[in-house]
């Protein structure tokens, strides 16, 4: 249980570890794209972790990286192509930043940090916990961005487009909107 | 004249992390002194420009024995290499530019500007100018601007941090939040290069 929530709150990939920046900037200009892009992070984190700690033992430590690389590139993959087939909408949106989930510090992260040492049912717990505080935190920030810069959130109007300022979903919005979150958020953890 | 405007298109206009957020992680990392962040932006330029021309030519292969959906794999494999083999020759080569770059090298790997390039410039979908068209010439001149783009925005943005470290910052904000609000400032001020090219 314990390792459940530590990736959800104690060590939030992003306002916690501050790792991912790049799809989490650049992913969240709505709450639909943000939770997307969390989900499919969700997905190769927990096979990658759960695979990584099932060949823990076989893998030469002195390979171990590119072993790891393999490994998650392959999940990546596999996820390139589901939502080629079943999301192509939402595909299209997120376009780059799929295949770079390879080079995203928190899969090989967690795979380096816990799979690599832990047993299999705690890496999946652990892949699970980390993977729902992704979405998390990229679902909030998209839903923060959305509504300031459109006045939507989920596609769903909450004020008048007039109002919104569209900087918010450009990429200065992304870095500002991004700051006072995370300002909001050390704040209240010190309470 | 359209080889020029890559050059001022891929470094001011679509810079690669004020607004296409690619290598954000050595951006915030990397940027609080402007030595390192010089040191780190070299070795950017050097690897992103050989990678790039490599995948290209990868692609190719790939095409023709239609396995595209191997790219992802095999372009994370071969820039892990490739910045492997750069490290060893530089190492024997010419030791005082691997004094300067050597540090950086291993952190490269994992910088998504190096797999986000050469996956856009292999996939013909990169940003070029009107009139330009996607060959090997054009993705390496793009390469090689966007690495001056990204050390150009590397180098400002620490030397805006060398500046903040000296200031009182409110509890709450020090460290990554103020370094963001920075980088969104400075982003601003980039946008105003929209619509140049």
């Amino acid at each position: 249980m314990k390792t459940l929530t530590n990736g959800i709150l104690k060590e939030n990939p992003t306002f916690g570890l501050v790792l991912g920046m790049c799809p989490t900037l650049a992913t969240t200009t709505s709450a639909e794209n943000g939770m997307f892009m969390g989900l499919a992070t969700m997905f190769v984190l927990i096979c990658s972790n759960v695979v990584i700690s099932l060949l823990k033992n076989l893998i030469p430590d002195k390979v171990r990286i590119p072993s790891f690389i393999v490994v998650i590139a392959t999940f990546v993959t596999v996820v390139q192509l589901l939502m080629q087939a079943y999301l192509p909408p939402i595909y299209e949106k997120l376009g780059l930043f799929i295949p770079l989930i390879v080079v995203n510090c928190i899969v090989l992260g967690r795979a380096e940090a816990f799979a690599a040492k832990n047993s299999v049912g705690l890496s999946a717990l652990d892949g699970i916990g980390m993977g729902l505080g992704f979405t998390l935190s990229l679902t909030i920030i998209g839903a923060v961005r959305e509504l300031l810069g459109t006045g939507c959130v989920f596609g769903a109007h909450i004020y008048s487009e007039q109002y919104a300022a569209l900087i918010f979903v450009l990429a200065p919005g992304a870095f500002i909107c991004l700051a006072y979150l995370m300002a909001a958020i050390q704040k209240l953890m010190k309470k | 004249m359209v080889y020029f405007l890559i050059f001022i298109s891929a470094i001011f206009v679509n810079n690669i992390v004020l607004s296409q957020f690619l290598g954000i992680c050595p951006f915030l990392g990397v940027s609080k002194k402007i030595d390192t962040a010089l040191g780190m932006g070299a070795a950017v330029t050097f690897v992103l420009t050989l990678a790039t021309v490599v995948t290209y030519l990868l692609q190719c292969l790939l095409v023709m024995w239609h396995v595209e959906f191997l790219q992802t794999i095999l372009f994370i494999l071969v820039i892990a290499a490739l910045v492997q083999m750069i490290e060893i020759v530089l190492k024997k080569v010419s030791p005082s530019l691997y004094q300067a770059l050597g540090v950086f090298l291993p952190l490269i790997t994992t910088n998504c500007c190096l797999l986000g390039v050469a996956i856009l410039v292999a996939n013909g979908t990169n940003k070029l100018p009107m009139g330009a068209e996607h060959n090997l010439l054009t993705g390496t001149l793009f390469a090689l601007a966007t690495a001056f783009g990204f050390a150009l925005a590397l180098v400002i943005f620490a030397g805006l941090r060398e500046q903040l470290s000296m200031n009182k910052v409110p509890k709450a904000m020090q460290g990554t939040p103020i370094a963001l609000l920075t980088a969104g400032l400075l982003a601003m001020a980039f946008m105003g290069f929209s619509g140049v090219v």
